[in-house]
């Protein structure tokens, strides 16, 4: 008689792949992953199969047919001839000024509104609630269209402008034009311009960027790094003698200085709207359709922006305030140097989901007329061209990629503001 | 053995699919209910009178397919659509057929795959200014703020038109007619432009129709039809003969009046008996009952008194038959025979 000391060499059975807790798991999760892919394969076959028998087989070339159509705001060169491509990249450039015109504005105000919010004061506390809960809680398409029809029912048409005793005249010392199709104010003009930078050449994409306004960005972030290294030696000055010099005039005047210069340079003058025929003409035209889009998107997700920031406060102890308070520091102060540097770390995940549902939402453009990209390529273009699907999917492509970029610059800023834990 | 069957299920489910897609004509049949895509509102073409009922010229056409089909001019389902939206909901089989002011063009005929069944109205592109804007010619638009629906030939004319003239103005895209009729009023947009019978029509809503004039330039041939999915040949010729039965019947005398005793019994003109179905089979070679065009001019009278009842000279709309007269009154309808 023999004794086993090893225990019997387990051969793989197939059965093991249910029977054996081991590989169950695995084997449930291949079953369902393979159950998925099939189904997923079978949608994009039905839908290829289905536009095949329709005799519309998927192809991208209507992007360089001439769009023939043309869009009222554009930011570069378009006209009715350009191609599909190019309009679609109007409405994008459309979309992107009115996602960064909303973050910025939706930001400041929902800061503000949140920290109102805290006030002991019983009256300004109670309206920034109501504030909040009334838009909050009513869709933001109602906002956007209400805010539409205010500007084009009360605002005059320029019409009214005309003749010697106008029935509306313009505000700000004749300078501001406020009509119900927008409004119109001064524009920055050069007579002695360095003309544009020319990118992209011929293709679809071209766009010009004014060397003016790179000359001045270059001007003025140089002014704020001189502004800086200002800053630090008065830091330093401070920490080894405990006097701090007055800088404010010098950190002013670097930004400041270089910049009027540059703008002398360049001739700089306001031109001015003038009511010639129709409309207004000269001047920055603002659309009535940006400024109702622009406000209600604001407004909507300043809502949203201030319960963040009065949460990402409230998660603050009070015993910070309270120590801030022991040491003799203003309650504005408080708020600035210890409570919101902690409240920020809390309130940028959040806030980043913010921001992608304003750019989101501000597809809903369409219900007054901007011309967003999801009204160029989404709208027109699939209306005259037909192509449902090529279209949608480059729109949704074009979303994501948008909805990702923003993501990643709020991720990296995240990353460094978050409490480093050591 | 289970993956068979999956698989056979998906089959059976991916063909009855294409089935179902090929018979609008039985499927309307089996449903009792003619879908019919129709304006949002226009007065005069669709729009729901004071009772709620769908009602107008456009509509009219729906309700004279819906009594040859289905014998009933009640049985239509009507699913407003937008210059937008009403292309999509007809090749995806939300509606049957659209008849919705919509312009024959090649490029919706050949590449967007539809078949567009006849013309029930001949128009052209106007543009409709206030009268005391002083204009008197669309040339003297330099500059102008113009409403146009978005997604519509006219939108693409309009381009054309400025370009060729080479002036300048400034587009307003809209969704749909009551928005641009809210901001025309309002005068966020100095000119609306639309086919010439959507301006009259939209005209005759306003408070003060004599305030505001349409422009004498027609910038453009646009011929409003019916129009069904490409690829169902019976069903487009359902609605195509429902279409040439009414301007037919006005050729050829039959009104809602007289039509009753014309059915009763087959008369002495051939082509009016083949019509009635008192004559000859035609409404079995079509799939319908043989007094289907009966029943579609019974439903609401032949073309000409769809026209002078919903658009006509005498209505708020205020249009001229012009273009739109039989040819043996020197207009363009025009028939083919019944034979």
């Amino acid at each position: 008689m023999t004794t086993l000391t090893d225990p019997p060499r387990e051969s793989f059975r197939l059965s093991m792949l249910i029977y054996d807790t081991r590989y169950r798991s695995i084997t449930f999760q291949i079953i369902a992953l393979i159950a998925f892919l099939t189904l997923i394969g079978w949608i994009i076959n039905n839908t290829a199969q289905n536009l095949a028998d329709l005799g519309k087989e998927p192809s991208f070339r209507f992007l360089s047919e001439p769009a023939g159509y043309d869009i009222n705001q554009r930011l570069i060169d378009y006209t009715s001839q350009s191609t599909h491509l190019r309009a679609a990249f109007v409405g994008l450039l459309n979309t992107l000024l009115v996602a960064v015109m909303g973050c910025a504005l939706a930001t400041v105000l929902g800061v503000f509104i949140g920290v109102l919010r805290l006030s002991k004061n019983w009256v300004v506390s109670r309206i920034m609630t109501v504030y909040v809960e009334m838009f909050r809680n009513v869709p933001v398409l109602l906002w956007i269209v209400l805010i539409m029809a205010i500007m084009i029912e009360t605002l005059p048409a320029p019409r009214a402008f005309k003749g010697d005793s106008p029935d509306a005249t313009m505000k700000l010392f004749d300078t501001i034009a406020l009509t119900n199709r927008g409004a119109y104010a001064p524009e920055p003009l050069f007579t002695r311009s360095l003309g544009d930078l020319h990118l992209f050449g011929q293709s679809s994409l071209n766009f010009n960027i004014s060397l003016d306004l790179l000359v001045l960005l270059v001007v003025f972030f140089g002014g704020l790094f001189v502004s800086r290294k200002i800053k630090t030696r008065a830091d330093k000055i401070q920490e080894s003698t405990g006097e701090r010099p007055t800088t404010w005039y010098l950190r002013l005047g670097v930004v400041v200085v270089p910049i009027i210069i540059v703008l002398i340079a360049l001739g700089f003058h306001l031109g001015y709207p003038e009511l010639k025929g129709f409309n207004f003409k000269g001047g920055t035209y603002m659309r009535n359709s940006l400024i109702a889009l622009w406000l209600a998107l604001s407004l909507y997700t300043a809502a949203f922006i201030a319960e963040i920031v009065r949460a990402g406060i409230l998660a603050i102890s009070h015993g910070q305030t309270e120590a801030a308070g022991a040491l003799g520091l203003r309650p504005g102060r408080i708020m600035n140097l210890v409570v919101l540097p902690q409240a920020l770390r809390i309130i940028i995940p959040p806030l980043i989901s913010q921001y992608l549902n304003l750019t989101k939402n501000s597809s809903l453009a369409i219900a007054v007329g901007y011309m967003d990209i999801t009204g160029t390529l989404g709208g027109i273009t699939l209306n005259q061209t037909g192509r449902e699907l090529e279209t949608l999917l480059l729109l949704m492509l074009i979303y994501l990629c948008i909805s990702l970029s923003i993501s990643m610059v709020m991720n990296w800023y995240n990353k460094r503001v978050a409490l480093v834990e050591r | 053995m289970k993956k068979t069957v999956f698989f056979g299920a998906l089959t059976v489910a991916g063909l009855a699919a294409g089935v179902a897609a090929a018979g609008t004509l039985d499927d309307v049949k089996a449903r009792g209910k003619l879908n019919c895509g129709v304006t949002t509102g226009l007065v005069g073409f669709a729009a729901p009178d004071a009772n709620g009922e769908w009602d107008g010229f456009d509509a009219s056409v729906c309700r004279a397919v819906a009594a040859a089909v289905l014998g009933d001019p009640q049985a239509v389902e009507f699913v407003p659509t937008t210059g937008k939206t009403r292309f999509t909901a007809l090749a995806s089989g939300e509606i049957d057929m659209l008849a919705r002011n919509t312009t024959w063009t090649f490029s919706r005929d050949v590449d967007l795959k539809f078949e567009f069944v006849g013309v029930n109205y001949y128009d052209g592109q106007g543009f409709m200014v206030p009268k005391d804007l002083g204009v008197s010619s669309a040339k003297e638009l330099d500059g102008a703020t113009v409403c146009i629906q978005t997604g519509t030939t006219t939108e693409l004319n309009l381009a054309d038109f400025f370009r060729a003239n080479n002036i300048s103005y400034e587009p307003v895209p809209i969704e749909t007619n009551a928005e641009a009729q809210q901001q025309y009023l309002a005068g966020a947009c100095d000119v609306y432009t639309t086919d010439a019978s959507g301006l009259a029509a939209t005209r005759a809503s306003f408070e003060d129709p004599a305030g505001h004039v349409l422009l004498p330039e027609i910038i453009s041939k646009e011929p409003l039809g019916p129009l069904v999915r490409h690829g169902d040949n019976e069903w487009g010729d359902v609605v195509r003969w429902t279409l040439n039965a009414l301007i037919s019947a006005e050729e050829l005398g039959v009104t809602s009046a007289n039509i009753a005793d014309m059915a009763a019994a087959a008369g002495n003109n051939p082509e009016i008996n083949r019509m009635m179905g008192t004559e000859g089979n035609l409404g079995e070679m079509l799939g319908l009952d043989a007094d289907w065009a009966v029943k579609a001019v019974s439903a609401g009278g032949n073309y000409g008194e769809l026209f002078e009842k919903n658009i006509g000279e005498n209505t708020p709309v205020g249009l001229a038959r012009g273009l739109n007269g039989q040819w043996t009154d020197g207009g363009l309808l025009y028939s083919p025979p019944f034979r």
